[in-house]
């Protein structure tokens, strides 16, 4: 009975979680995609992992330590990316290999075994416990809030930050507290993906989105209801020929994005055709 | 004729090297300067420190007139193309529309006369059909077009274009240069250019920036002059020194 109910309580967290990974990832995605941060995201991804290692050292949460991580690096590169005599590459180069190095020791010296080490690698969304969950959730709800009420103001710093900064729009803040939300969307979604595929979840569903629309509303949207499709396929993949759920999570979302592609040339052609036909009539 | 816009002896640059030296600068409310010199002289860094986006080391830069110094729109900006991200998922409506974000209203509404003026920009633009169109669809000339309009749809006091014809051909610059003919009966304007021949046959006057600045206050210069203001531009772009292009332009300055 009480079992019954536990395996009842994993399934629901990993269902949640897989709705607001979907969720947080569309949008934050959306972002990170269009103002070119994809390096930039798979850096702090990784530097995360330092934070992660530190947790499990000292014995709290690994999610935490990894937020911290995870947002001061952010934060690290968004203020030594407005000095010009740095190159912004370089300095996400150091601190991804910094940030696992510094992982890679904590969890050497952690006597012991260290538990689920590969949940935070790979990934594995049926691990997500109850707290995950209301962390990803009141996430979910603040990009929500943040990004429909702010949205003129995100398209336009994101489109043209000088001239932003020409009406006086405190650019400098808010860039800020995007970066923040990036780290953030990040960390909480490693748990479903892992460290090393989580960008994909940044990425994949947008690119597709962006074959179909460039309007960056409908591309949020279209990358939120792509990325719930592609990571319930993933699961059910999982599930059924037996396979990390992480890692069939994005060879869905890919095979998703070559359907996509597909489909669209096919379309391109039609209406070619369709053309010539006229002209020829 | 008032003055809008004063630099005193300013000092600016990037890091630690000195881009320009000693620049002093009026701009009054009919001028239109057009802004001459080398690749790397210091034209977008002068432009800059007027948009408030530089701050100078040494030196003052003061605006005049218009007591709400916070109303934002006081100046329209159209940026060096290559700082343009085309790739960007926008439509040309929103680019223009966000030419009036500090009229936005709380979490950046607008109100609907926004929407209005951005029509109206567009249609005195003549590019009104392209209103909902992602601007990754938009040639060279396109995209100048809606830069423009984004600048001028706040009837700013001065409009600041750098280099707005990289890119278009002659049609499309003359086309520009008429509309900023008539734009200047509304706003100051200063205009980047490496074409001289025409935009000499255009502007009220001329400075050259080569890490100082030398105001020449006439449409009329010479090689010598250039040579003496150490500002090594070709004028033999349209053959002959503008002064022969001047004659065929009569504007009432
Ligand atoms: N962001 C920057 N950081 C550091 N140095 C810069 C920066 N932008 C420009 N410079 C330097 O300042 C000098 C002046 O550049 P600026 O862009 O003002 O020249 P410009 O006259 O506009 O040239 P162009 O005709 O090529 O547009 C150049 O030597 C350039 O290397
Ligand atoms: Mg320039």
């Amino acid at each position: 009975m009480i079992n019954e109910l536990l395996q009842y309580n994993f399934i629901i967290n990993s269902f949640l979680a897989a709705v607001f990974a979907s969720i947080s990832c569309g949008i934050i995605g959306t972002y990170i995609v269009t103002r070119r941060m994809v390096f930039l995201s798979g850096g702090i991804t990784h530097a995360s992992f330092g934070g992660i290692g530190i947790g499990y050292f000292f014995g709290f949460n690994p999610v935490f330590s990894a937020a911290a991580f995870a947002v001061l690096s952010a934060l690290g590169v968004e203020f030594l990316s407005k000095r010009t005599d740095v190159r912004e590459d370089s300095v996400i180069g150091i601190l991804w290999s910094f940030g696992m190095a510094v992982g890679i020791i904590f969890i050497f010296i952690t006597p012991g075994y260290v538990p689920n080490l590969m949940t935070y690698l790979f990934g594995s969304i049926l691990t997500v416990s109850e707290l995950d969950v209301w962390l990803m959730l009141g996430l979910v709800l603040v990009l929500i809030f943040f990004f429909t009420f702010f949205y003129r103001l995100i398209l336009f710093v994101a489109y043209d930050q000088n001239f932003a900064r020409t009406h006086k729009i405190t650019v400098d803040l808010f860039n800020y507290v995007l970066i923040s939300l990036v780290a953030l969307t990040i960390v909480l979604n490693i748990k479903v993906v892992g460290i090393i595929l989580v960008i994909s979840l940044l990425t994949i569903p947008q690119s597709t989105a962006n074959l179909f629309s460039k309007n960056f509303r409908n591309i949020i949207l279209l990358s939120i209801v792509i990325g719930l499709v592609g990571v319930f396929t993933g699961l059910l993949f999982s599930y059924k020929i037996n396979i990390p759920s992480g890692a069939a999570i994005i060879f869905s979302l890919v095979i998703f994005f070559v359907l996509a592609k597909v489909f669209q040339a096919i379309g391109r052609r039609s209406i070619l055709r369709t053309k010539t036909k006229k002209t020829f009539v | 004729m008032s003055k809008i816009v004063e630099l005193k002896s300013v000092f600016a640059g990037y890091n630690n090297e000195i881009i320009l030296n000693d620049v002093s600068f009026e701009i009054f409310d009919d001028d239109f300067i057009g802004i001459i010199g080398p690749n790397g002289g210091g034209k977008t860094t002068l432009l800059n420190v007027i948009l408030g986006l530089i701050k100078p080391v040494k030196g003052s830069i003061e605006f005049f007139g218009d007591s709400d110094a916070n109303k934002n729109n006081k100046i329209g900006y159209l940026p060096q193309i290559n700082q343009i991200d085309k790739k960007f998922p926008i439509s040309v409506c929103d680019v223009v529309l966000s030419g009036l974000i500090y009229s936005s209203g709380i979490f950046y509404k607008h109100p609907k006369e926004d929407r209005i003026k951005v029509r109206e920009t567009l249609e005195r633009l003549g590019i009104c059909e392209l209103c909902d169109k992602p601007i990754g669809e938009l040639s060279g000339g396109q995209m100048q077009k809606v830069l423009l309009a984004r600048a001028i749809v706040s009837s700013p006091r001065l409009l600041i274009l750098d280099e707005p014809n990289t890119f278009v051909d002659n049609k499309f610059e003359g086309e520009l240069y008429e509309i900023l003919v008539q734009l200047n009966k509304e706003m100051a304007i200063i205009i980047v250019s490496h074409d001289i021949g025409t935009i000499s046959a255009y502007v009220k006057t001329i400075a050259c920036v080569n890490r100082g600045l030398h105001y020449h206050k006439s449409n009329k210069i010479s090689e010598q002059q250039l040579a003496s203001y150490n500002c090594p531009i070709k004028l033999i772009t349209h053959g002959e020194v503008p002064h022969t292009v001047l004659k065929t332009h009569n504007h009432s300055f």
